[in-house]
């Protein structure tokens, strides 16, 4: 039992990696009051830029590092199209999933070597392999959190500052501010404008890293659509950890946990249709939601921030 | 002005995705002589997805390779089941395409209904049922070679557990799933299948998801029913063995893909396009076995000791010459009910309507 229960921890948080940075990330830009539903798009992309960096170079920093940037600059369409330009949020987030979903498969399908047709599925790279720390690695059940991959270990770090920043600190007072109510942060002097630029793109780089952990570490290689709509998941793991960093993970673990569950599920000879058991992170995704929202009319502390998916300009009124 | 640059920048964005280079023209070469007969493939995905389209691809450049400049190809990927279908079907035929072919089921009813308003152009349809003057069906009896790599993969296992991710629980994906065990049982009756649902065809994570959990249940042989290498790679972080499925999967794992049934649509291709050059094509409902080609198991990896390779060889031999088939009588359901009596054979239309397990299959099946 407890190796079972070891392996579906370890499963479990390796599987919820790529869902924590995209989600603490999209509460960041959500947060400054903008909403953005390019992450599927944004998540493709950065894992083709990451596995095709991989597999040239050789380097996995370098690998990040551009992943990050494609995140960025999808952020920063994103942030053009919906502050300065003021578009509808919403359609600018699809078209940004809707170009990034096509151009990743486009560029999958040039990026590889020339003996595979320039095609890169089916080629492996380096990759982030799992690191045992030492002496916390073989204790039972709770071996299994410190027998991770990097960016894993780093999600464990960012988890903490995310909040820290969030709720402790000026900018993060900031940055809430702006997301409630744009034109009193203005006329408290901040600038609403670059704050809103700054987190979308903030939000976009965790979301390039969270992409290029599905590519590099996760399921290591190239496959068109690797995410399987785990971009979408991650805009309603937003809404139920409430725009609170620190309760990402609590989402990310509901939603991988369940799978290596009804996997094992099947695996150890259940009578339960496999149907349902593929059904249930998804159901219970929703229910969750569900309650959350309806705990949160209750209880008027916390909700979406106010200004959510407004544009802002000064003379508005 | 701002607003009309934004929706333009918003429809420029949207479109990038269509100019993505979504069709891309094969055509061979054409100089001189007669016009070339053009044909057009219809995939479901792109030819890089190293599983299901990736051989119908492999088909069509055999079939160019083999017939030269007589022919001229085109295809198009990624293309959904359904309206979208019949447009891009009816644009070819349109285009003065002489034969298109289609392969993924539910390409089924628009074939169909442009293969009415076209009588001149020939059509086929991969693993439908449903025929007309000028449209034929087309398949291949995986369950053949599934049953051969049953036998290597039982002759691998140490734990006498394999398991199996599997995409839906319908006939096609059970016969290939009792088709394998019966291979297993044969040489290790004390081995088990263990089957594992993902109810997707495509999904890297969850089909890894999957394997892991099979591992992690004491398999160590992982064999697979989807469309992506991932089993393949989660058996090999593991130190296990696999068997690959669609295409020769061992080709970009490695050796520890021990084999894969595999489709090899080339020679099909080229027998019913030239038949339809020299006017002899005729309506059929094609299911071929292993002896003709269609279905065959790849090149087994150097782990395969050569015992089990003889008897490969064997086994296959009696298949081919039509003295034995994998799903013959005496079989039993997992329930131990007889399903076809010894000395009986099970019928082509048992075979397609087929819901039940075999002996030696563990997994949720409402049967």
């Amino acid at each position: 039992m407890i190796p079972l229960i070891t392996s579906i921890i370890a499963i479990t948080l390796s599987a919820g990696t790529s869902l924590v940075y995209a989600t603490i990330g999209e509460i960041y830009t959500e947060r400054s009051g903008i909403l953005n539903l390019g992450i599927e798009g944004m998540m493709l992309m950065s894992a083709v830029t990451a596995f095709a960096t991989a597999f040239h170079t050789g380097s996995l920093l370098l690998a990040v590092l551009l992943a990050m940037l494609v995140g960025m600059l999808l952020a920063l369409i994103h942030a053009f199209l919906s502050i300065t330009m003021r578009a509808n949020q919403v359609v600018s987030g699809l078209s940004i999933t809707l170009f990034g979903t096509g151009l990743a498969s486009f560029l999958g399908q040039r990026l590889g070597p020339e003996s595979n047709g320039f095609n890169l599925s089916g080629m492996s790279a380096v990759k982030f392999n799992r690191l045992q720390i030492e002496g916390l690695g073989d204790i039972p059940l709770l071996g299994a959190v410190f027998n991770q991959d990097p960016l894993t270990y780093l999600v464990y770090l960012l988890i903490p500052v995310a909040w820290y920043f969030m709720y402790k600190t000026k900018f993060g007072l900031n940055l809430r501010s702006v997301g409630e109510n744009p034109q009193t942060s203005d006329a408290m002097g901040l600038n609403v404008t670059k704050i809103r630029y700054l987190y979308t793109i903030f939000g976009g780089m965790l979301v390039g890293i969270g992409g290029a952990h599905l590519s590099l570490a996760y399921t290591p290689g190239w496959t068109e659509n690797i995410t399987g709509g785990r971009g979408w998941i991650v805009i309603a793991l937003v809404i139920f950890s409430m725009w609170n960093p620190s309760r990402a993970i609590l989402g990310a673990i509901l939603f991988g946990g369940i799978n290596a569950v009804q996997f094992r599920l099947q695996a150890s000879g259940t009578d339960i249709p496999s149907a349902y058991l593929n059904m249930a992170p998804y159901v219970a995704t929703i229910l969750v939601l569900v309650l959350v929202t309806v705990w949160e009319s209750h209880n008027r502390k916390v909700g979406p921030p106010a200004a959510l998916g407004t544009s802002y300009m000064r003379e508005d009124k | 002005m701002k607003k009309a640059l934004t929706v333009l920048l918003v429809f420029m964005l949207a479109f990038s995705l269509f100019a993505g280079g979504q069709q891309e023209g094969a055509a061979e070469g054409t100089d001189g002589g007669d016009e070339p007969f053009k044909v057009a493939f219809v995939y479901i995905g792109i030819p890089g997805d190293l599983g299901w389209t990736y051989e119908h691809d492999r088909g069509r450049k055999y079939m160019v390779e083999q017939l030269g400049d007589a022919v001229e190809t085109t295809y198009i990927e990624n293309v959904p089941e359904g309206p979208d279908a019949a447009r891009i079907m009816r644009q070819y035929a349109q285009q003065g395409y002489d034969m298109i072919f289609a392969t993924s089921f539910g390409y089924m009813d628009p074939m169909l209904e442009v293969a009415q308003e076209f009588p001149d152009v020939y059509f086929e349809h991969c693993s439908g049922y449903k025929t007309a003057d000028n449209m034929s069906t087309y398949f291949g009896r995986m369950y053949q070679p599934r049953y051969l790599a049953g036998l290597v993969a039982g002759n691998a296992t140490e734990s006498n557990v394999i398991g199996y991710v599997a995409a839906f629980p319908i006939p096609e994906v059970i016969r290939g799933i009792n088709g394998f065990t019966l291979g297993v049982q044969e040489v290790n009756p004390d081995a088990t299948v263990k089957v594992v649902w993902t109810n997707t065809w495509y999904d890297p994570v969850k089909e890894r998801e999957a394997a892991v959990a099979l591992l992690d249940s004491g398999a160590d042989v992982i064999a697979q029913h989807q469309d992506t290498t991932e089993p393949q790679k989660a058996a090999e972080e593991r130190g296990k063995v696999s068997i690959g499925y669609d295409s020769d999967m061992g080709q970009f794992v490695g050796d520890t893909v021990l084999t894969s049934p595999i489709w090899n649509f080339g020679p099909y291709y080229t027998r019913v396009v030239r038949e339809a050059m020299n006017g002899e094509w005729e309506t059929h409902q094609f299911w071929g076995g292993i002896d003709t080609d269609i279905v065959k198991l790849a090149e087994m990896s150097p782990l395969v000791p050569q015992p089990v390779r003889d008897l490969v060889d064997a086994e296959r031999e009696k298949i081919v010459s039509g003295e034995w088939d994998v799903f013959w009588g005496p079989l039993k359901n997992r329930k131990g009910e007889v399903v076809v009596a010894k000395g009986e054979k099970m019928t082509d239309q048992e075979m397609l309507n087929m819901n039940f397990f075999v002996e030696g299959v563990e997994g949720t099946l409402d049967d």
